[in-house]
């Protein structure tokens, strides 16, 4: 049983996740660096680097925003358990 | 051409006119590109504030000179303050675009639900263009709407109340998650939709809503079940099931099919473009998903 609380809770979560990945100490040792990925300019990027490209820029842009709405959520929690 | 309409309207509403008071959306022309008719000819129009309803030529009847500017004050506040709560959610939604989904009358109504529950007999999935912009649904079957998925969900969450009450298990509370759960459901699945066909670069022109509408056909199917259940034990609700879980894979996958492969019309190059697989996968998938989310959704309700 869902509740559109707990979806935003959850994708809180994922988002905080996808911004914890380093770009240095993690994600070029896996290989999911995006120097790595982007070939030449062909017609398809591909799946991967795709993906590789929305890591790169949900980390980008959600920087600042996940740390207002972190600390939001912090606070709430806090008051209201 | 609907701008400078809109415009005018606009300028000769805040100046106070005679004129019996009008919605800024309706143009006192016919115009082509209005979505709906304009039934509101004869008569004030009911919505909008109060004060910005009232004649001008009343004030002469007012005794009371400070009234007069209290009033004619008043509402150019009020239209004023209802320019700026139009213009606030016209950056967040585009009202427009919203209301083409709305567009239908009972004849699409009828034929798109028998069109849910019998997909295979319809030949032509395309939806028709007009000088750039999709027809809307009442105009063209194939074209997805917003009505009937809300409807349906409303039912449906009217329908689950009937069910839990039959077993009694029912309590306001419930009604309330049952809502929330099916909506986030969907939501769910918009998201994940819009995610995959994102990685799989397509280019089309399905917009939110459009998914949206397409994921909301389901309830259909969900209702359908439901009363299956309802009326015919546990067999009816898996025969139920059974048959509308068919008939929305199909229709989903002829759907979505027709709107990402537009190089699959017969005038067209028909060779495909880069992410044809891609775009297979994601439609297969959809497709898929569609029975898994109508049981998990249902089969608590028919025990």
């Amino acid at each position: 049983a869902f509740t559109l609380y707990s979806l935003l809770q959850a994708a809180l979560l994922f988002v905080n996740a996808i911004a914890v990945l380093h770009e240095e100490r993690f994600l070029r040792n896996v290989g999911w660096g995006t120097d790595q990925g982007i070939g030449g300019f062909g017609e398809e990027p591909g799946i991967k680097a795709q993906l590789m490209n929305l890591i790169r820029s949900v980390r980008t842009v959600m920087r600042v925003p996940l740390i207002a709405v972190n600390s939001i959520t912090i606070v709430l929690l806090f008051l209201f358990g | 051409m609907l701008s400078a309409h809109l415009i005018n309207v606009d300028f000769i509403r805040i100046a106070g006119s005679k004129h019996r008071g009008r919605g800024p959306l309706v143009p006192p022309a016919p115009d082509p590109h209005q979505l709906f008719d304009d039934t509101s000819a004869g008569f004030q129009h009911a919505q909008g504030t109060p004060a910005s309803g009232i004649d001008m030529g009343f004030n002469t009847l007012l005794a009371d000179p400070m009234a007069n500017v209290a009033v004619a004050y008043g509402s150019s506040i009020a239209s004023q303050s209802k320019d700026i709560v139009h213009k606030e959610i016209h950056r967040f939604m585009s009202v427009n675009r919203l209301k083409y989904f709305f567009a239908v009358d009972t004849a699409y109504v009828t034929k798109k639900l028998a069109l849910l529950l019998f997909p295979y007999a319809h030949q032509n999935w395309e939806v028709r263009y007009s000088r750039d912009t999709p027809l809307t649904p009442r105009q063209d079957i194939n074209a997805p709407d917003l009505y009937i998925p809300s409807m349906a969900f409303i039912t449906y969450i009217l329908l689950a109340g009937i069910a839990l009450g039959l077993q009694q298990r029912f309590s306001p509370e419930v009604l309330g998650m049952c809502a929330s759960t099916a909506f986030v459901w969907v939501v769910i699945e918009v998201l994940a939709l819009l995610l995959s066909l994102y990685l799989v670069t397509v280019q089309s022109d399905l917009t939110p809503f459009d998914l949206l509408a397409y994921s909301g056909y389901k309830y259909v199917g969900m209702i359908l079940a439901v009363l299956g259940g309802l009326l015919f034990g546990s067999d009816g609700y898996y025969v139920a099931l059974a048959w509308t879980s068919c008939a929305l894979m199909y229709f989903l996958a002829r759907s979505l099919r027709m709107k990402l492969h537009p190089s699959l019309v017969p005038d067209g190059m028909g060779h495909p473009r880069g992410g044809g697989r891609g775009q297979t996968y994601v439609t297969l998938g959809a497709a898929a998903c569609q029975p898994l989310i109508v049981y998990w959704l249902t089969f608590h309700l028919v025990r």
